[in-house]
């Protein structure tokens, strides 16, 4: 009953494509050039490669936003599982409505005001508590938790709002705690979309340069800001070769991701 | 008894504590920063650290003195260049939004029709450049349009133009790329409620002799509008703060609120200043944030795919 996709939606859609990937493509080609101009072909070369490797600066930063990635990505999956529990399961309470916008603002709010915000909330703690003393690592991942968790919160939102519900009422009928429930229940049963929340807070973490700049102390330049920093200076075949390897990288863990859940739903 | 005691006891470990931790960490790290910053839109600038002045004093003989000072967003009112700023914002992502929806509306609706194998590579394939780095996405197009790039060059090699066009650093390079980077974030809302759609509706049309555009004008385009609503919320609400993208494409030449607020906080260190252009530009999108979240409860579950 579909009907086959008219000639003109067929070319718009692989312009539309094309959109999207050709100036992916023109960074991976280039980061091949050996001419240090970006735009002029001069021969095959893999010089940008080695010398991204003795980048001290890009090579600490990578770690700082690795490691922040990382923290970011496991506090925000279980943060923002909890409480689309809390959204889904516990029906109507008191400031449900509050906390529901609550969880979802960070997904639109422009990145210069969450990071405004952040940054002034982080100073006036220190005047007041003493803590956090300086910023650095532990600032950049409670900013980053609490944007990532929003998007975590609307995956596993969906995946608990489709669950079959039979099954955990069986096991309370049984006898079974609330908790041994959630636990050997429902935590499998949306784990799809757990492994998800994590990879795409993984990634959103690693890719924020605007947040990191208002809440990073001197110490702690993420990847983004060290790029940022080095783009205002114009274009260069090392940052080529740079987004070259994080695509490859991320392209990978998509496709792995994709088939790894595909497998589990047929 | 038994059963009063059991209730209770299911009420102690249910769901319940889930609620307080995140509860807790959303309003302490997202929901008090922004009186923060309200606070300090009222303050004054002062040297050192932090750089403004108390809000709240106490002076002898008990007397609680609360300064609010207007002048920062006198200063911002006065300013021809602010109130410009945060129009060419308004401006410039209303027509990104308005390209993301031209491009994306029929990707979206292509991919709805496609055969369902097919359909999970072409959603993938949205899905891709949406996870891979933002700033690298806009800088790849500082190659492309530079005054050596990739289509000046073309065009010059072609005899087409005997000098580069100034394609970067201008207000379309910037519109360009709100349009190339918050695509994604369109077509997959759109997709979620074209899916959605229940085909015998549109079979009902055809029927009734519809023809082909009249159907799509006046059962699929109306049947898709909270899609088209939430999309271009998500596109249009953070691409009026957008940063990135004006600094790195725009140039001198395009004023947008967050680049300003940006080099207010930062090479100004003006931080009453950045704080009163942060509360306007949410006063700004307060309208557009409230229809977003009448929408978004049906309408975001799209990064899950499928």
């Amino acid at each position: 009953m579909r009907n086959k996709l008219s000639p003109f939606l067929k070319t718009f859609m692989v312009f539309g494509y094309g959109f999207l990937y050709l100036p992916i493509f023109t960074l991976i080609i280039f980061s091949f050039n050996s001419s240090r101009l970006v735009t002029v072909w001069q021969g095959f070369s893999t010089k940008w490669y080695t010398s991204l490797l003795h980048d001290e600066a890009l090579l600490k930063s990578a770690w700082v936003s690795l490691q922040v990635a990382t923290y970011a990505a496991t506090f925000s999956v279980i943060l923002g599982t909890l409480s689309a529990v809390a959204l889904v399961r516990l029906g109507r309470f008191r400031g449900r409505r509050l906390f529901g916008v609550l969880t979802t603002a960070p997904l639109v709010m422009p990145e210069v005001i969450t990071g405004l915000a952040l940054l002034l909330l982080f100073v006036a703690l220190e005047q007041i508590l003493g803590w956090p003393k300086g910023r650095g690592i532990v600032t950049i991942t409670i900013a980053h938790t609490t944007l990532c968790m929003a998007y975590v919160a609307i995956l596993v939102r969906g995946r608990l709002a489709d669950m079959d519900r039979s099954l955990e009422e069986a096991a309370l009928d049984l006898g079974a705690r609330p908790l041994k429930v959630f636990t050997a229940i429902t935590l499998p049963l949306i784990s799809p979309a757990l492994l998800s929340g994590w990879l795409l807070a993984f990634a959103l973490s690693l890719d924020d340069l605007v947040i990191a700049s208002f809440v990073a102390g001197p110490g702690s330049s993420t990847l983004p800001m060290v790029i940022f920093s080095s783009i205002r200076f114009g274009i260069s075949p090392q940052i080529n070769a740079l987004a070259t390897l994080i695509i490859t990288f991320v392209a990978i863990g998509v496709m792995i991701a994709g088939w790894l859940m595909h497998r589990k739903r047929y | 008894m038994k059963v009063i005691l059991s209730k209770a006891r299911k009420s102690l470990t249910s769901p319940f504590w889930a609620l307080l931790i995140p509860y807790a960490w959303i309003f302490l790290f997202f929901l008090i920063p922004f009186f923060i910053v309200l606070k300090i839109s009222f303050s004054d600038m002062k040297m050192g650290l932090p750089p403004y002045g108390p809000f709240m004093e106490w002076l002898e003989d008990g007397v609680l003195l609360i300064k609010i000072n207007f002048n920062n967003y006198s200063f911002i009112g006065l300013d021809i260049l602010y109130i410009f700023s945060y129009i060419e914002s308004l401006i410039i992502a209303f027509i990104g939004t308005v390209g993301c929806l031209l491009i994306g509306y029929p990707m979206a609706y292509g991919i709805s029709k496609v055969a369902p194998s097919v359909r999970t590579i072409c959603l993938m394939l949205v899905i891709l450049p949406f996870w891979t780095s933002f700033l690298l996405r806009v800088y790849a197009w500082i190659g492309i349009l530079s005054p050596n790039g990739f289509i000046n060059t073309a065009l010059l090699k072609m005899g087409l133009i005997s000098t580069p066009l100034t394609l970067l650093d201008t207000t379309y390079a910037t519109v360009l790329g709100i349009v190339y980077c918050y695509l994604p974030f369109m077509i997959l809302p759109l997709y979620a409620s074209l899916e959605k759609i229940d085909h015998t509706l549109v079979e009902a049309a055809y029927d009734l002799g519809a023809k082909p555009y009249q159907a799509f004008w006046q059962v699929i385009v109306p049947l898709s509008s909270p899609g088209v609503i939430a999309g271009s919320m998500l596109v249009f609400i953070p691409a009026v703060g957008e940063f990135v993208i004006p600094e790195l494409l725009g140039g001198s030449q395009t004023l947008m609120i967050g680049k300003v607020l940006w080099n207010e906080f930062f090479s100004n260190r003006d931080w009453p200043v950045a704080s009163a252009l942060a509360i306007l530009m949410l006063v700004f999108l307060t309208i557009p944030i409230v229809i977003f979240q009448r929408f978004q409860e049906r309408q975001v579950r799209f990064l899950d795919a499928e």
